[in-house]
């Protein structure tokens, strides 16, 4: 490490990725992942900083100086040791988390070229652990026969559900679906996150001692009232922001017309890109127009993609500059070839016979920047151009799924709807806390698992005072 | 898992299940449903809880045999599981002294009205119901239905059994004949169900109908079963799915019932292909 002069530092170990030709015809994960000399390569770059600039940038405050030359040293299985003892879902973040806003941001080496790259780092002894099978347990408290009830196993409730456990208390995972994991289940595409990935890392927290109850929806099978005289100590809310958003534009409910999550759920969830194997249907389009230009968006288009269509349209009000999607996948998604329409938006959906053909656009300009700093599309009258569409993805963004908070009315909620939390992450409700979407709006898996994790020791000082 | 309790035969193609599932027992109302899973290539179907035993810790359900799901659902036996089973689902009916409600069921419908003409009976309504189907093969719960009705009509298209017509006959007959009638409950097929509105509109009429709209999740997250109600977009999981039958968009829920035909057919055929195979040939679904 020491040998990287300042001045010449060798360039960043590209990572090996399934052609773009190959993979917008497969469903199999885009990125391969480095190899042992590469991943040691990799991690020889790093400069060991001393004030670990990179740590300012991660949610969890992991470890990465360590972990980085601990890889370069070639101990993987200390590596990835290092990394649990603050993120128990590397294998996921290492795929998902937005590095280039977070740890990689602030590397040293992005000053005079790119940054390490600490995400494939992740990722490569994440799955090198997988991959071998020894799996470690971390140390655990002894118990403290105290009872946590975690609502939701998105990313949120299985971080606090593992902190939990590990801290000795003993944990149930409640989650609404048939299958756990949330948004990493039902949401991110296999080709991005392959759902064996995200069942071992859940199989990791149910090792930890958490214990997962699916088909049950809290506020409806049960109340939170009903979980505290069965027990609980305490509830921890981890619902996420699952609501869709529509358009309020005319001919939304035509057929072939979806909203992302409904798109996503059939084609992860339920695995309709295998049907008819599977027997949940999906509408496999020619010319699929997708609206937004979020993670979501970006996911949505090159699913349809992979489901055979021949043009997907990703129609967003504004630039490319202002796309809330990650780099690497707006840079996946047009290398695919999903064709941007940008600066523009849909004004109605037209249909014959009930069905979607075209979707009626008009052309945007960017304005005065709004709360959120980034310039107000603006419509340019007379602009209206049409674009052929068989299928229609919204993916404008979620809100507050309503059903525990209307089961619930006496927890507060905040003026967009989520639920309000104090900075201890309580709710207004007495032993309930809540982390997550369902308290920022649709955030980043890290973010949700930094408030699960400082949520468990809120709850942990909580029981044990 | 969810183990099925108890297996019986109501018509052809028509069967109903109970089912080991002592949370959901513990909290159903009338007007609710299951969202079930059979195992692990399966879609996620709704069906209405028809009833429920706390001291059982079991529930009811009725189904069609429609297509792929309701089929294979139907080859299973007591002592088989079904693999997920989540609810109870929904807003419950409203349940209240209303006065006189009439009860309109058209099919399997008559298996989610029943538990919510039981509840207004109970709630000291006077219930009138009417019972339609295609043929008297196809009537189901006649005599449920009947014990809990202070009137009970029966319809069938073919006159096979009660009044040859539709169940709306009836309905406009009680109506002309000035009964009074505080409120219509209707459930059954979308083109039935958007008839019977049409009977009671111009008579201001109180109209409820629980509508049966494609699901997957069942709690709100996809926005498949979003209908339009008074001109506002619904989503029929948790915003219903009973709703004013007046302000209900129904062309528009019969368009998105068609969906998937097609993916439907594919599916069906496949199904019956490989039961084929096995050398089932269907004739042993009933056992
Ligand atoms: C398609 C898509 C792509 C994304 N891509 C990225 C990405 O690349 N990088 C990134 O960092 N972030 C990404 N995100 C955002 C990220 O996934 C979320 O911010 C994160 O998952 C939020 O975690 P959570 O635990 O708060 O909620 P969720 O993951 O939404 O999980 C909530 C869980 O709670 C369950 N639940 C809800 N209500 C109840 C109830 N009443 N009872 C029981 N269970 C209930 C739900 O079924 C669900 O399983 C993406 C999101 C989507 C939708
Ligand atoms: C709230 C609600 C309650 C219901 N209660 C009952 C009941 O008590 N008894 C009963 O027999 N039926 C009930 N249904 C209808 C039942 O869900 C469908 O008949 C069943 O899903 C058909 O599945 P299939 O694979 O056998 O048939 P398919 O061939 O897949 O479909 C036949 C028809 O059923 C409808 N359908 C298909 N998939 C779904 C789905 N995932 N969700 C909803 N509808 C679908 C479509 O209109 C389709 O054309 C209810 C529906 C809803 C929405
Ligand atoms: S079925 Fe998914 S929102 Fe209603």
């Amino acid at each position: 490490m020491k040998k990287n002069n300042q001045r010449s530092i060798p360039k960043r170990v590209p990572m090996r990725e399934q052609s773009a030709k190959e993979r917008a015809l497969n469903f199999n994960e885009v990125a391969l992942g480095y190899g042992p000399e590469e991943a040691v390569a990799e991690a020889s770059r790093c400069l060991q900083c001393k004030s670990a600039p990179c740590m300012r940038g991660c949610p969890v405050e992991v470890d990465i100086p360590s972990f980085v030359s601990l890889i370069a040293e070639g101990d993987f299985d200390a590596a990835i040791k290092k990394i649990k003892e603050k993120n128990c879902l590397p294998a996921i973040c290492g795929r998902v988390c937005p590095q280039e806003n977070q740890c990689e941001k602030f590397c040293t080496l992005s000053k005079k070229g790119e940054p390490l790259a600490i995400g494939r780092l992740e990722k490569f002894v994440a799955d090198h652990e997988r991959e071998s099978g020894k799996i470690s347990l971390p140390k655990k408290k002894g118990p403290t026969n105290k009872k946590v009830a975690v609502i939701g196993s998105g990313p949120a409730g299985l971080a606090c559900a593992g902190d939990l456990a590990k801290l000795g208390h003993s944990v149930t995972i409640f989650e609404a679906l048939h299958k756990s994991g949330g948004v990493l289940a039902y949401g991110i595409p296999e080709f991005r996150l392959p759902k064996t990935v995200v069942e071992k890392e859940i199989d990791f927290i149910k090792k930890l001692g958490a214990e997962i109850k699916t088909n049950i929806v809290i506020g409806k099978t049960k109340m939170i009232d009903e979980l505290f005289s069965e027990g609980y100590d305490a509830v921890f809310l981890g619902t996420g922001a699952g609501l869709p958003r529509f358009l309020r534009v005319p001919g939304e409910n035509l057929n072939g017309v979806y909203s992302a999550n409904e798109f996503l759920t059939r084609a992860n969830l339920m695995k309709a890109y295998l049907f008819p194997k599977y027997d949940t249907p999906i509408k496999r389009g020619e010319n699929v127009v997708v609206v937004g230009g979020g993670n979501v968006a970006m996911d949505s288009a090159r699913t349809a993609l992979r489901l055979g269509a021949k043009n997907v349209y990703l129609l967003y009000r504004r630039t490319e500059e202002e796309m809330p999607a990650r780099r690497e996948e707006v840079q996946h998604a047009k290398e695919e070839g999903i064709k941007f329409r940008i600066l523009a938006t849909p004004k109605r959906f037209i249909g014959v016979d009930g069905w979607i053909t075209a979707v009626e656009c008009i052309k945007t300009r960017l304005g005065e920047p709004d709360e959120s700093g980034r310039r107000k599309p603006v419509i340019k009258e007379g602009s209206d151009f049409l674009l052929p569409a068989d299928v229609v993805i919204i993916a404008i963004g979620t809100m507050a799924n309503p059903v525990l908070l209307e089961a619930t009315p006496d927890i507060e909620l905040n003026g967009k709807g989520y639920i309000a939390v104090k900075k201890n992450f309580r709710t207004s409700k007495e032993g309930v806390f809540a982390g997550g979407d369902i308290t920022t709006g649709s955030a980043t898996v890290i973010l949700a698992i930094g408030t699960g994790k400082t949520a468990a020791l809120e709850i942990n000082n909580y029981l044990l005072t | 898992m969810f183990k099925i309790l108890k297996k019986e035969k109501l018509a052809p193609l028509v069967f109903g299940f109970e089912i080991e599932a002592p949370e959901i027992a513990r909290k159903a109302k009338p007007g609710q449903f299951v969202v079930l899973r059979i195992d692990e290539l399966g879609e996620r179907i709704p069906l209405t809880i028809y009833d429920f035993n706390e001291k059982n810790s079991s529930i009811s359900l009725i189904f069609q045999e429609v297509g792929k799901t309701t089929r294979q659902l139907a080859s299973l036996s007591r002592g088989d599981f079904i693999g997920d089973v989540v609810g109870p689902l929904g807003k419950p009916s409203e349940i209240k002294n209303f006065g006189t409600v009439v009860c309109v069921a058209g099919g399997v419908g008559a298996a989610v009205i029943f538990p919510i003409a039981r509840a207004l009976k109970k709630a000291g309504n006077r219930v009138i119901t009417i019972l339609g189907a295609r043929n008297k093969e196809l009537l189901i719960l006649e005599k449920e239905l009947s014990s809990i009705s202070d009137d009970f009509f029966i319809t069938t298209d073919d006159g096979s059994k009660g009044k040859c017509g539709v169940c709306t006959d009836i309905l406009e007959g009680l109506i002309e004949g000035g009964q009074e009638i505080n409120r219509v409950i209707a459930v059954g097929p979308a083109i039935m169900m958007k008839f019977v509105c049409e009977t009671t509109r111009p008579h201001g009429i109180k109209m409820i109908v629980s509508l049966n709209s494609i699901m997957v999740d069942g709690t709100g997250m996809c926005g498949s079963c979003r209908v339009t109600v008074g001109g506002e977009t619904k989503f029929c999981c948790v915003d219903g799915p009973e709703f004013d039958g007046h302000l209900v968009d129904f062309d528009e829920l019969m368009n998105r019932q068609k969906m998937y035909l097609e993916e439907e057919n594919t599916s069906l055929k496949e199904h019956e292909a490989k039961e084929l195979k096995k050398g089932k040939c269907g004739c042993k679904r009933d056992k």
